[in-house]
Protein backbone atom coordinates (compact mmCIF):
# COMPACT_ATOMS: atom_id res chain seq x y z
CA UNK A 1 0.00 0.00 0.00
CA UNK A 2 1.28 3.02 -1.01
CA UNK A 3 1.70 5.98 2.39
CA UNK A 4 -0.88 8.66 1.74
CA UNK A 5 1.63 11.19 3.44
CA UNK A 6 5.53 10.90 2.80
CA UNK A 7 8.11 13.42 4.28
CA UNK A 8 11.62 12.81 3.50
CA UNK A 9 14.63 14.87 4.90
CA UNK A 10 12.33 18.05 5.82
CA UNK A 11 14.72 20.55 7.77
CA UNK A 12 13.85 23.92 8.64
CA UNK A 13 16.72 26.65 10.59
CA UNK A 14 15.16 29.44 12.10
CA UNK A 15 18.90 31.48 12.28
CA UNK A 16 20.86 29.50 14.25
CA UNK A 17 18.50 27.08 15.50
CA UNK A 18 17.44 23.91 13.75
CA UNK A 19 14.08 23.65 14.41
CA UNK A 20 12.88 20.40 12.14
CA UNK A 21 16.37 18.46 11.06
CA UNK A 22 16.25 16.05 8.48
CA UNK A 23 12.94 14.22 9.61
CA UNK A 24 11.46 11.57 7.17
CA UNK A 25 8.34 9.55 7.91
CA UNK A 26 4.99 8.32 6.25
CA UNK A 27 1.62 7.41 7.18
CA UNK A 28 -0.20 4.87 5.21
CA UNK A 29 -3.82 5.64 4.64
CA UNK A 30 -6.56 4.98 7.10
CA UNK A 31 -4.13 4.57 10.24
CA UNK A 32 -3.51 7.19 13.23
CA UNK A 33 -0.01 8.26 13.99
CA UNK A 34 1.11 10.23 16.43
CA UNK A 35 4.32 12.83 16.81
CA UNK A 36 5.22 13.28 20.46
CA UNK A 37 8.72 14.92 21.80
CA UNK A 38 9.66 16.97 24.40
CA UNK A 39 8.68 20.81 24.42
CA UNK A 40 10.48 22.78 21.49
CA UNK A 41 11.34 19.28 19.92
CA UNK A 42 10.11 21.03 16.41
CA UNK A 43 6.36 18.89 15.98
CA UNK A 44 4.70 22.06 16.13
CA UNK A 45 7.40 23.17 13.46
CA UNK A 46 6.74 20.10 11.41
CA UNK A 47 3.21 20.14 11.68
CA UNK A 48 3.25 24.13 10.15
CA UNK A 49 5.62 23.06 7.41
CA UNK A 50 3.02 20.11 6.42
CA UNK A 51 0.32 22.06 6.38
CA UNK A 52 1.77 25.25 4.43
CA UNK A 53 2.35 27.63 6.82
CA UNK A 54 5.96 27.38 6.97
CA UNK A 55 8.00 26.55 4.24
CA UNK A 56 11.18 23.95 4.50
CA UNK A 57 14.48 24.49 3.64
CA UNK A 58 14.79 21.33 1.79
CA UNK A 59 13.29 18.05 1.60
CA UNK A 60 9.99 17.34 -0.03
CA UNK A 61 6.44 16.30 1.14
CA UNK A 62 4.27 14.06 -0.81
CA UNK A 63 0.41 13.81 -0.36
CA UNK A 64 -1.71 11.38 -2.12
CA UNK A 65 1.23 10.94 -4.61
CA UNK A 66 0.78 14.39 -5.27
CA UNK A 67 4.24 17.61 -4.08
CA UNK A 68 2.61 19.93 -1.29
CA UNK A 69 5.88 21.26 0.34
CA UNK A 70 5.68 25.32 -1.57
CA UNK A 71 2.05 25.23 -1.20
CA UNK A 72 -0.15 27.91 0.57
CA UNK A 73 -2.17 26.74 3.56
CA UNK A 74 -5.32 27.11 1.76
CA UNK A 75 -3.91 24.71 -1.26
CA UNK A 76 -2.69 22.22 0.98
CA UNK A 77 -6.44 22.42 2.78
CA UNK A 78 -8.15 22.16 -0.61
CA UNK A 79 -5.64 18.73 -1.53
CA UNK A 80 -7.22 17.30 1.56
CA UNK A 81 -5.11 18.41 4.73
CA UNK A 82 -7.40 19.41 7.56
CA UNK A 83 -5.44 21.02 10.76
CA UNK A 84 -6.42 22.31 14.19
CA UNK A 85 -4.19 25.30 16.13
CA UNK A 86 -2.19 24.09 19.06
CA UNK A 87 -3.82 27.62 20.59
CA UNK A 88 -7.62 27.36 19.16
CA UNK A 89 -8.59 29.96 17.08
CA UNK A 90 -12.30 29.30 17.05
CA UNK A 91 -13.79 32.95 14.51
CA UNK A 92 -14.93 34.42 18.58
CA UNK A 93 -17.89 36.67 17.20
CA UNK A 94 -19.53 33.74 14.81
CA UNK A 95 -22.14 31.08 15.98
CA UNK A 96 -20.73 27.62 16.39
CA UNK A 97 -22.89 26.49 13.35
CA UNK A 98 -21.41 29.28 11.61
CA UNK A 99 -17.87 28.49 12.45
CA UNK A 100 -18.62 24.90 10.97
CA UNK A 101 -20.04 25.89 7.77
CA UNK A 102 -17.54 28.19 6.88
CA UNK A 103 -15.32 24.55 6.72
CA UNK A 104 -18.10 22.82 4.89
CA UNK A 105 -18.35 25.37 2.44
CA UNK A 106 -14.83 24.32 0.83
CA UNK A 107 -16.76 21.01 -1.09
CA UNK A 108 -20.28 22.43 -0.66
CA UNK A 109 -20.69 25.62 -2.28
CA UNK A 110 -24.38 25.89 -1.58
CA UNK A 111 -25.23 27.31 1.79
CA UNK A 112 -28.08 25.16 2.56
CA UNK A 113 -26.01 21.61 2.07
CA UNK A 114 -23.16 23.02 3.78
CA UNK A 115 -25.17 23.59 6.97
CA UNK A 116 -26.47 20.04 6.60
CA UNK A 117 -22.75 18.84 6.25
CA UNK A 118 -22.51 21.23 9.55
CA UNK A 119 -24.98 19.56 11.22
CA UNK A 120 -23.55 16.17 11.13
CA UNK A 121 -20.38 16.91 11.71
CA UNK A 122 -21.42 18.90 15.18
CA UNK A 123 -23.08 15.72 15.85
CA UNK A 124 -20.26 13.76 15.68
CA UNK A 125 -18.14 15.99 17.94
CA UNK A 126 -21.12 16.48 20.60
CA UNK A 127 -21.87 20.03 19.86
CA UNK A 128 -24.88 20.22 18.42
CA UNK A 129 -27.25 21.67 20.93
CA UNK A 130 -24.52 24.25 21.16
CA UNK A 131 -24.79 25.53 17.29
CA UNK A 132 -26.13 28.87 17.86
CA UNK A 133 -24.28 29.67 20.87
CA UNK A 134 -20.93 32.41 19.99
CA UNK A 135 -17.57 30.76 19.79
CA UNK A 136 -16.16 32.81 22.14
CA UNK A 137 -18.81 31.69 25.21
CA UNK A 138 -17.83 27.95 25.05
CA UNK A 139 -15.34 25.79 27.21
CA UNK A 140 -12.08 24.91 26.30
CA UNK A 141 -12.99 21.40 25.48
CA UNK A 142 -15.34 22.67 23.09
CA UNK A 143 -13.42 25.19 21.42
CA UNK A 144 -11.13 21.94 20.60
CA UNK A 145 -13.81 19.89 19.71
CA UNK A 146 -15.25 23.08 17.70
CA UNK A 147 -11.40 23.27 15.96
CA UNK A 148 -11.46 19.70 15.01
CA UNK A 149 -15.41 20.00 13.87
CA UNK A 150 -14.18 23.06 11.62
CA UNK A 151 -11.74 21.09 10.09
CA UNK A 152 -13.41 17.83 9.87
CA UNK A 153 -16.23 19.72 7.84
CA UNK A 154 -13.70 20.78 4.82
CA UNK A 155 -13.75 16.87 4.30
CA UNK A 156 -9.77 15.97 4.20
CA UNK A 157 -8.25 12.78 3.96
CA UNK A 158 -5.63 13.44 6.12
CA UNK A 159 -6.42 15.84 9.70
CA UNK A 160 -4.01 17.15 11.59
CA UNK A 161 -4.78 17.58 15.37
CA UNK A 162 -2.07 19.55 17.57
CA UNK A 163 -2.50 18.69 20.67
CA UNK A 164 -6.31 18.84 21.15
CA UNK A 165 -6.05 16.53 24.64
CA UNK A 166 -3.79 19.44 26.41
CA UNK A 167 -6.08 21.18 29.06
CA UNK A 168 -8.54 18.61 28.95
CA UNK A 169 -9.48 16.66 32.74
CA UNK A 170 -8.91 12.94 32.04
CA UNK A 171 -12.88 12.36 31.42
CA UNK A 172 -12.78 15.02 28.58
CA UNK A 173 -10.13 13.27 26.75
CA UNK A 174 -11.10 9.50 26.81
CA UNK A 175 -14.82 11.60 25.10
CA UNK A 176 -12.33 13.34 22.76
CA UNK A 177 -10.20 9.07 22.19
CA UNK A 178 -13.69 8.09 21.60
CA UNK A 179 -15.30 10.25 18.99
CA UNK A 180 -11.31 10.07 17.08
CA UNK A 181 -11.38 6.49 17.52
CA UNK A 182 -14.85 6.20 16.00
CA UNK A 183 -14.20 9.10 12.94
CA UNK A 184 -11.39 6.65 12.17
CA UNK A 185 -12.84 3.62 11.71
CA UNK A 186 -16.18 4.59 10.14
CA UNK A 187 -14.76 6.85 7.71
CA UNK A 188 -11.27 5.50 7.20
CA UNK A 189 -10.10 8.95 8.04
CA UNK A 190 -6.32 9.37 8.48
CA UNK A 191 -5.28 11.09 11.78
CA UNK A 192 -1.51 12.83 12.26
CA UNK A 193 -1.48 14.13 15.96
CA UNK A 194 0.63 15.62 17.96
CA UNK A 195 0.12 15.18 21.62
CA UNK A 196 1.73 15.20 25.30
CA UNK A 197 -1.33 13.06 27.10
CA UNK A 198 0.47 9.48 26.50
CA UNK A 199 -2.65 7.75 27.33
CA UNK A 200 -4.19 9.15 24.18
CA UNK A 201 -1.36 8.49 22.11
CA UNK A 202 -1.54 4.88 23.80
CA UNK A 203 -4.98 4.45 22.64
CA UNK A 204 -5.51 5.92 19.66
CA UNK A 205 -1.78 5.70 17.59
CA UNK A 206 -1.25 2.66 15.58
CA UNK A 207 2.64 4.37 15.35
CA UNK A 208 4.76 6.83 17.04
CA UNK A 209 7.29 9.25 15.90
CA UNK A 210 9.43 10.88 18.69
CA UNK A 211 11.33 14.53 17.99
CA UNK A 212 14.17 15.42 20.16
CA UNK A 213 15.78 18.98 18.57
CA UNK A 214 14.02 18.81 16.03
CA UNK A 215 15.70 15.17 15.32
CA UNK A 216 13.84 11.91 14.68
CA UNK A 217 15.13 9.46 17.48
CA UNK A 218 12.58 6.66 17.52
CA UNK A 219 9.45 5.46 15.32
CA UNK A 220 7.54 2.29 15.85
CA UNK A 221 4.05 1.04 17.37
CA UNK A 222 3.34 2.89 20.56
CA UNK A 223 4.10 -0.30 22.91
CA UNK A 224 7.91 -0.40 21.45
CA UNK A 225 8.73 3.10 21.57
CA UNK A 226 8.36 3.92 25.10
CA UNK A 227 10.48 1.15 25.74
CA UNK A 228 13.34 3.16 23.83
CA UNK A 229 16.17 4.28 26.23
CA UNK A 230 16.70 7.11 24.39
CA UNK A 231 12.89 7.76 24.52
CA UNK A 232 12.26 7.65 28.01
CA UNK A 233 15.80 9.44 28.88
CA UNK A 234 14.73 12.52 26.55
CA UNK A 235 10.99 13.00 27.12
CA UNK A 236 8.80 10.15 29.38
CA UNK A 237 11.45 10.38 32.29
CA UNK A 238 12.71 7.23 34.36
CA UNK A 239 9.07 7.23 36.42
CA UNK A 240 7.76 5.74 33.04
CA UNK A 241 9.91 2.80 33.64
CA UNK A 242 8.15 0.49 35.52
CA UNK B 1 -34.52 33.45 -4.93
CA UNK B 2 -37.03 35.72 -2.60
CA UNK B 3 -37.81 33.01 -0.62
CA UNK B 4 -34.19 32.37 0.26
CA UNK B 5 -33.66 36.19 0.63
CA UNK B 6 -36.40 36.15 3.56
CA UNK B 7 -35.37 32.71 5.22
CA UNK B 8 -34.44 32.93 8.38
CA UNK B 9 -35.48 36.42 9.47
CA UNK B 10 -38.20 37.28 12.27
CA UNK B 11 -41.40 37.78 11.16
CA UNK B 12 -41.08 40.62 13.10
CA UNK B 13 -38.28 42.31 11.80
CA UNK B 14 -39.96 41.96 8.41
CA UNK B 15 -42.93 43.94 9.72
CA UNK B 16 -40.88 46.55 11.11
CA UNK B 17 -39.11 46.94 7.89
CA UNK B 18 -41.94 46.76 5.53
CA UNK B 19 -43.32 49.59 7.56
CA UNK B 20 -40.10 51.60 7.78
CA UNK B 21 -40.49 51.19 3.63
CA UNK B 22 -43.55 52.57 3.48
CA UNK B 23 -43.45 55.60 5.55
CA UNK B 24 -39.91 56.48 3.53
CA UNK B 25 -42.31 56.14 0.50
CA UNK B 26 -45.00 58.13 1.35
CA UNK B 27 -42.44 60.66 2.89
CA UNK B 28 -42.83 63.14 0.18
CA UNK B 29 -46.44 63.84 0.64
CA UNK B 30 -46.15 64.61 4.26
CA UNK B 31 -42.58 66.46 3.93
CA UNK B 32 -41.34 69.73 3.31
CA UNK B 33 -38.39 70.57 1.13
CA UNK B 34 -36.44 70.98 3.90
CA UNK B 35 -37.55 67.84 5.36
CA UNK B 36 -36.71 65.84 1.91
CA UNK B 37 -33.38 67.58 1.51
CA UNK B 38 -32.64 66.09 5.40
CA UNK B 39 -33.79 62.85 3.71
CA UNK B 40 -31.63 63.18 1.32
CA UNK B 41 -28.58 63.39 2.81
CA UNK B 42 -29.68 60.60 5.45
CA UNK B 43 -30.27 58.30 2.89
CA UNK B 44 -27.01 59.18 1.30
CA UNK B 45 -24.75 58.45 4.32
CA UNK B 46 -26.99 55.02 4.82
CA UNK B 47 -26.69 54.00 1.44
CA UNK B 48 -22.57 54.77 1.31
CA UNK B 49 -22.12 53.14 4.76
CA UNK B 50 -23.73 50.65 3.57
CA UNK B 51 -20.74 50.39 0.90
CA UNK B 52 -18.71 50.49 3.63
CA UNK B 53 -19.40 48.26 5.42
CA UNK B 54 -19.33 45.46 2.64
CA UNK B 55 -15.59 45.81 2.86
CA UNK B 56 -14.84 46.99 7.05
CA UNK B 57 -17.79 44.80 8.73
CA UNK B 58 -17.88 42.07 6.56
CA UNK B 59 -14.27 41.25 5.77
CA UNK B 60 -12.97 43.27 8.62
CA UNK B 61 -10.73 45.49 5.95
CA UNK B 62 -10.55 48.75 7.03
CA UNK B 63 -10.71 51.39 4.74
CA UNK B 64 -10.25 55.55 5.79
CA UNK B 65 -10.07 56.09 1.94
CA UNK B 66 -13.58 55.49 1.07
CA UNK B 67 -14.20 59.52 -0.63
CA UNK B 68 -11.96 58.16 -3.29
CA UNK B 69 -14.56 55.93 -5.00
CA UNK B 70 -17.53 58.96 -4.63
CA UNK B 71 -15.15 61.03 -6.14
CA UNK B 72 -14.11 59.00 -8.71
CA UNK B 73 -17.56 58.14 -10.04
CA UNK B 74 -18.45 61.69 -9.66
CA UNK B 75 -15.93 63.07 -11.33
CA UNK B 76 -16.16 59.96 -14.44
CA UNK B 77 -19.88 60.18 -14.52
CA UNK B 78 -20.46 64.39 -14.74
CA UNK B 79 -17.06 64.46 -17.22
CA UNK B 80 -19.25 62.42 -19.68
CA UNK B 81 -22.20 64.02 -19.16
CA UNK B 82 -20.58 67.41 -19.54
CA UNK B 83 -18.45 66.40 -22.08
CA UNK B 84 -19.99 64.24 -24.44
CA UNK B 85 -23.33 64.69 -23.17
CA UNK B 86 -23.83 60.98 -22.41
CA UNK B 87 -26.96 60.07 -19.73
CA UNK B 88 -25.59 59.11 -16.02
CA UNK B 89 -27.21 56.27 -15.88
CA UNK B 90 -24.71 54.86 -18.75
CA UNK B 91 -22.19 57.43 -17.59
CA UNK B 92 -22.51 55.22 -14.29
CA UNK B 93 -20.79 51.80 -15.49
CA UNK B 94 -17.48 54.13 -16.57
CA UNK B 95 -17.72 55.26 -12.83
CA UNK B 96 -18.35 51.85 -11.80
CA UNK B 97 -15.69 50.42 -13.81
CA UNK B 98 -13.15 53.13 -13.08
CA UNK B 99 -13.69 53.07 -9.00
CA UNK B 100 -13.45 49.26 -9.38
CA UNK B 101 -10.22 49.19 -11.26
CA UNK B 102 -8.68 51.52 -8.55
CA UNK B 103 -9.92 49.86 -5.59
CA UNK B 104 -8.34 46.39 -7.37
CA UNK B 105 -5.29 47.97 -7.32
CA UNK B 106 -5.08 49.38 -3.59
CA UNK B 107 -6.48 45.63 -3.14
CA UNK B 108 -3.60 44.35 -5.10
CA UNK B 109 -0.90 45.63 -3.54
CA UNK B 110 -1.74 45.81 -0.49
CA UNK B 111 -2.69 42.09 -0.11
CA UNK B 112 -0.13 41.03 -2.32
CA UNK B 113 2.12 42.53 -0.20
CA UNK B 114 0.40 41.76 2.96
CA UNK B 115 -0.04 44.88 4.37
CA UNK B 116 -2.53 44.33 6.68
CA UNK B 117 -4.71 46.22 9.44
CA UNK B 118 -3.30 50.19 10.69
CA UNK B 119 -0.82 49.97 7.21
CA UNK B 120 -3.73 48.66 5.26
CA UNK B 121 -5.80 51.99 6.76
CA UNK B 122 -2.84 54.12 6.11
CA UNK B 123 -2.73 52.91 2.19
CA UNK B 124 -6.45 54.37 1.38
CA UNK B 125 -5.13 57.33 3.04
CA UNK B 126 -2.74 58.04 0.69
CA UNK B 127 -4.39 56.57 -2.37
CA UNK B 128 -7.60 59.12 -1.79
CA UNK B 129 -4.59 61.99 -1.14
CA UNK B 130 -3.24 61.06 -4.80
CA UNK B 131 -6.53 61.54 -6.09
CA UNK B 132 -7.17 64.88 -4.13
CA UNK B 133 -3.89 66.32 -5.68
CA UNK B 134 -4.38 65.15 -8.70
CA UNK B 135 -7.46 66.05 -9.78
CA UNK B 136 -6.51 69.55 -8.58
CA UNK B 137 -4.45 69.39 -11.55
CA UNK B 138 -6.35 68.00 -13.64
CA UNK B 139 -7.96 70.97 -15.65
CA UNK B 140 -10.18 68.88 -17.90
CA UNK B 141 -12.36 68.56 -15.23
CA UNK B 142 -11.89 72.20 -13.79
CA UNK B 143 -8.98 71.34 -11.83
CA UNK B 144 -9.20 73.16 -8.27
CA UNK B 145 -11.46 75.90 -9.03
CA UNK B 146 -14.29 73.02 -9.51
CA UNK B 147 -16.00 71.11 -11.91
CA UNK B 148 -20.01 71.92 -12.46
CA UNK B 149 -22.89 70.74 -14.21
CA UNK B 150 -25.03 73.00 -15.90
CA UNK B 151 -28.22 73.57 -13.58
CA UNK B 152 -31.51 75.13 -15.14
CA UNK B 153 -34.85 74.98 -14.12
CA UNK B 154 -36.44 71.88 -15.44
CA UNK B 155 -40.19 71.83 -15.88
CA UNK B 156 -40.58 68.57 -15.11
CA UNK B 157 -38.37 65.66 -13.75
CA UNK B 158 -35.78 63.78 -16.32
CA UNK B 159 -34.92 60.70 -14.63
CA UNK B 160 -32.78 59.62 -17.77
CA UNK B 161 -30.50 62.73 -17.30
CA UNK B 162 -30.93 62.99 -13.55
CA UNK B 163 -32.24 66.96 -13.82
CA UNK B 164 -34.98 67.44 -11.53
CA UNK B 165 -36.57 68.22 -8.53
CA UNK B 166 -35.58 67.04 -4.92
CA UNK B 167 -38.35 64.54 -4.81
CA UNK B 168 -36.77 62.69 -8.04
CA UNK B 169 -33.74 62.73 -5.94
CA UNK B 170 -35.35 61.69 -2.82
CA UNK B 171 -36.37 58.46 -4.94
CA UNK B 172 -33.62 57.83 -6.40
CA UNK B 173 -31.53 57.35 -3.77
CA UNK B 174 -34.40 55.59 -1.43
CA UNK B 175 -34.34 53.00 -4.41
CA UNK B 176 -30.26 53.00 -3.92
CA UNK B 177 -30.42 52.64 -0.42
CA UNK B 178 -33.26 49.49 -0.67
CA UNK B 179 -31.31 47.92 -3.28
CA UNK B 180 -27.85 48.24 -1.50
CA UNK B 181 -29.95 46.57 2.14
CA UNK B 182 -30.91 43.53 -0.09
CA UNK B 183 -27.98 43.32 -1.90
CA UNK B 184 -25.95 43.62 1.24
CA UNK B 185 -27.67 40.63 3.11
CA UNK B 186 -28.07 38.31 0.04
CA UNK B 187 -24.23 38.79 -0.11
CA UNK B 188 -23.95 37.88 3.90
CA UNK B 189 -26.34 34.94 3.80
CA UNK B 190 -23.81 33.85 0.82
CA UNK B 191 -20.77 31.74 0.83
CA UNK B 192 -18.92 34.74 0.35
CA UNK B 193 -20.19 36.53 3.30
CA UNK B 194 -19.39 33.26 5.38
CA UNK B 195 -15.72 33.61 3.94
CA UNK B 196 -15.43 37.36 4.81
CA UNK B 197 -17.06 36.97 8.47
CA UNK B 198 -13.87 33.77 8.56
CA UNK B 199 -11.63 36.54 7.27
CA UNK B 200 -12.62 38.80 9.14
CA UNK B 201 -12.92 36.66 12.63
CA UNK B 202 -9.13 35.01 11.92
CA UNK B 203 -6.82 34.98 8.33
CA UNK B 204 -4.60 32.39 9.43
CA UNK B 205 -7.39 29.72 10.98
CA UNK B 206 -9.55 30.85 7.35
CA UNK B 207 -7.02 29.77 5.20
CA UNK B 208 -6.10 26.76 7.34
CA UNK B 209 -9.68 25.92 5.97
CA UNK B 210 -8.82 26.27 2.15
CA UNK B 211 -10.41 29.66 2.07
CA UNK B 212 -8.74 31.86 -0.75
CA UNK B 213 -8.43 35.29 0.99
CA UNK B 214 -6.19 37.13 -1.03
CA UNK B 215 -9.93 36.56 -3.69
CA UNK B 216 -11.92 37.22 -1.09
CA UNK B 217 -10.64 39.98 0.05
CA UNK B 218 -10.30 41.46 -3.08
CA UNK B 219 -13.83 40.46 -4.01
CA UNK B 220 -14.65 43.04 -1.20
CA UNK B 221 -12.82 45.62 -1.88
CA UNK B 222 -13.87 45.92 -5.69
CA UNK B 223 -17.63 45.22 -4.56
CA UNK B 224 -17.50 48.01 -2.40
CA UNK B 225 -15.68 50.51 -4.25
CA UNK B 226 -17.79 49.43 -7.41
CA UNK B 227 -21.34 50.65 -4.70
CA UNK B 228 -19.34 53.58 -3.08
CA UNK B 229 -18.90 54.81 -6.79
CA UNK B 230 -22.68 55.08 -7.14
CA UNK B 231 -22.83 57.31 -4.56
CA UNK B 232 -20.75 59.24 -6.47
CA UNK B 233 -22.69 59.80 -9.51
CA UNK B 234 -25.44 60.81 -7.23
CA UNK B 235 -23.20 63.07 -5.71
CA UNK B 236 -22.28 65.06 -8.86
CA UNK B 237 -25.81 65.20 -9.80
CA UNK B 238 -27.47 65.88 -7.00
CA UNK B 239 -25.30 69.17 -6.09
CA UNK B 240 -23.94 69.50 -9.47
CA UNK B 241 -20.52 70.76 -8.63
CA UNK B 242 -17.40 68.94 -7.61
CA UNK B 243 -14.63 70.20 -5.78
CA UNK B 244 -11.08 68.07 -5.55
CA UNK B 245 -10.62 69.58 -2.09
CA UNK B 246 -13.97 68.51 -0.61
CA UNK B 247 -14.46 65.60 -2.49
CA UNK B 248 -11.60 63.50 -1.80
CA UNK B 249 -10.80 65.12 1.63
CA UNK B 250 -10.31 62.93 4.14
CA UNK B 251 -13.19 64.99 6.44
CA UNK B 252 -15.20 62.85 3.87
CA UNK B 253 -13.80 59.70 4.28
CA UNK B 254 -14.63 59.90 7.97
CA UNK B 255 -18.75 61.68 7.71
CA UNK B 256 -18.80 58.15 5.17
CA UNK B 257 -18.21 55.39 7.66
CA UNK B 258 -19.55 57.41 10.94
CA UNK B 259 -23.17 55.79 10.40
CA UNK B 260 -21.80 51.85 10.66
CA UNK B 261 -20.06 53.26 13.13
CA UNK B 262 -22.71 54.54 15.20
CA UNK B 263 -25.01 52.46 13.98
CA UNK B 264 -23.24 49.00 14.36
CA UNK B 265 -20.17 47.71 12.28
CA UNK B 266 -21.32 44.32 10.10
CA UNK B 267 -24.69 44.70 10.42
CA UNK B 268 -27.13 45.12 7.83
CA UNK B 269 -29.36 48.13 9.89
CA UNK B 270 -26.57 49.79 11.37
CA UNK B 271 -25.63 52.03 8.68
CA UNK B 272 -29.27 52.88 7.92
CA UNK B 273 -29.65 53.50 12.26
CA UNK B 274 -26.97 55.68 12.28
CA UNK B 275 -27.27 57.65 9.63
CA UNK B 276 -30.77 58.77 10.89
CA UNK B 277 -29.82 59.16 14.54
CA UNK B 278 -26.90 60.98 13.13
CA UNK B 279 -27.48 63.54 10.31
CA UNK B 280 -31.24 63.78 11.72
CA UNK B 281 -29.78 64.83 14.61
CA UNK B 282 -27.50 66.80 13.62
CA UNK B 283 -29.78 68.45 11.96
CA UNK B 284 -32.54 69.55 14.63
CA UNK B 285 -29.43 70.82 16.60
CA UNK B 286 -28.16 72.93 13.67
CA UNK B 287 -31.92 73.82 12.98
CA UNK B 288 -32.89 74.58 16.71
CA UNK B 289 -29.52 77.40 16.92
CA UNK B 290 -30.12 78.92 14.07
CA UNK B 291 -33.90 79.61 14.88
CA UNK B 292 -32.26 81.20 18.78
CA UNK B 293 -30.53 83.35 16.61
CA UNK B 294 -26.94 81.23 17.74
CA UNK B 295 -24.18 80.73 15.07
CA UNK B 296 -21.45 78.23 16.20
CA UNK B 297 -19.29 77.20 13.15
CA UNK B 298 -17.99 73.44 13.51
CA UNK B 299 -21.01 72.80 15.83
CA UNK B 300 -21.64 69.80 13.47
CA UNK B 301 -18.35 68.42 13.75
CA UNK B 302 -18.12 69.01 17.84
CA UNK B 303 -21.72 66.69 17.61
CA UNK B 304 -20.43 63.82 15.87
CA UNK B 305 -17.52 63.82 18.30
CA UNK B 306 -19.96 63.65 21.32
CA UNK B 307 -21.99 61.45 19.45
CA UNK B 308 -18.70 59.02 18.63
CA UNK B 309 -17.79 59.66 22.31
CA UNK B 310 -21.45 58.40 23.54
CA UNK B 311 -21.22 55.44 21.28
CA UNK B 312 -17.52 54.37 22.03
CA UNK B 313 -18.75 54.65 25.96
CA UNK B 314 -22.37 53.23 26.31
CA UNK B 315 -22.65 50.93 23.67
CA UNK B 316 -19.23 50.15 21.62
CA UNK B 317 -20.66 47.30 19.48
CA UNK B 318 -23.24 50.47 18.17
CA UNK B 319 -26.38 50.94 18.30
CA UNK B 320 -28.34 48.75 16.42
CA UNK B 321 -27.80 45.22 18.10
CA UNK B 322 -28.72 47.27 21.35
CA UNK B 323 -31.58 48.43 19.75
CA UNK B 324 -32.43 45.22 18.49
CA UNK B 325 -32.57 43.92 21.87
CA UNK B 326 -34.56 46.16 22.98
CA UNK B 327 -37.38 45.32 20.14
CA UNK B 328 -37.05 41.85 21.33
CA UNK B 329 -35.29 40.49 17.75
CA UNK B 330 -32.23 38.12 18.49
CA UNK B 331 -29.90 36.22 16.60
CA UNK B 332 -28.67 36.64 13.20
CA UNK B 333 -26.37 39.30 12.24
CA UNK B 334 -29.00 41.31 10.62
Amino acid sequence: MTALLRVDEVGKRFRGLTAVDKVSFSIEPSTIFALIGPNGAGKTTLFNIIAGLITPDGGAITFAGERIDRLPPDAVCRRGIGRTFQLVRPFPNLSVEDNVIAGALLRRPDVVRARHRAHEVLWQLDLFDRRHQRASTLTLPDRKRLEVARALATDPKLLLLDEVMAGLRPAETDRMVVILTKLNRETGLTILLIEHVMRAVMALASRVLVLHHGAAIAEGPPSAVVREPAVIESYLGAEAVE
Amino acid sequence: MMARLIEGVPRRALVLLALLLAGLIVAPWLANDYLITTLILILYFAYTGQAWNVMMGFAGQLSLGHAIYVGLGGYASAALFVHFGIAPWLGLIAAVAVAVACGAIIGFLAFRFRVGGVYFAILTIAFAEFARIGFDHLSWVGASSGFFLPVANYSRSDLWNLRGSPTMFYYVILALTVGAFVLCHALLKSRMGHYWQAIREDEVAARSLGINTFRYKMYAVVISAGMTSVAGVFFAFYYNNLFPEQVFSIGRSIELILSPVIGGIGTLFGPIVGAFLLTGLSEAMQNLLSQLGIDVPGAKQVFYGLCLLAVVLAVPEGVWPWLKRGVGLKGEST
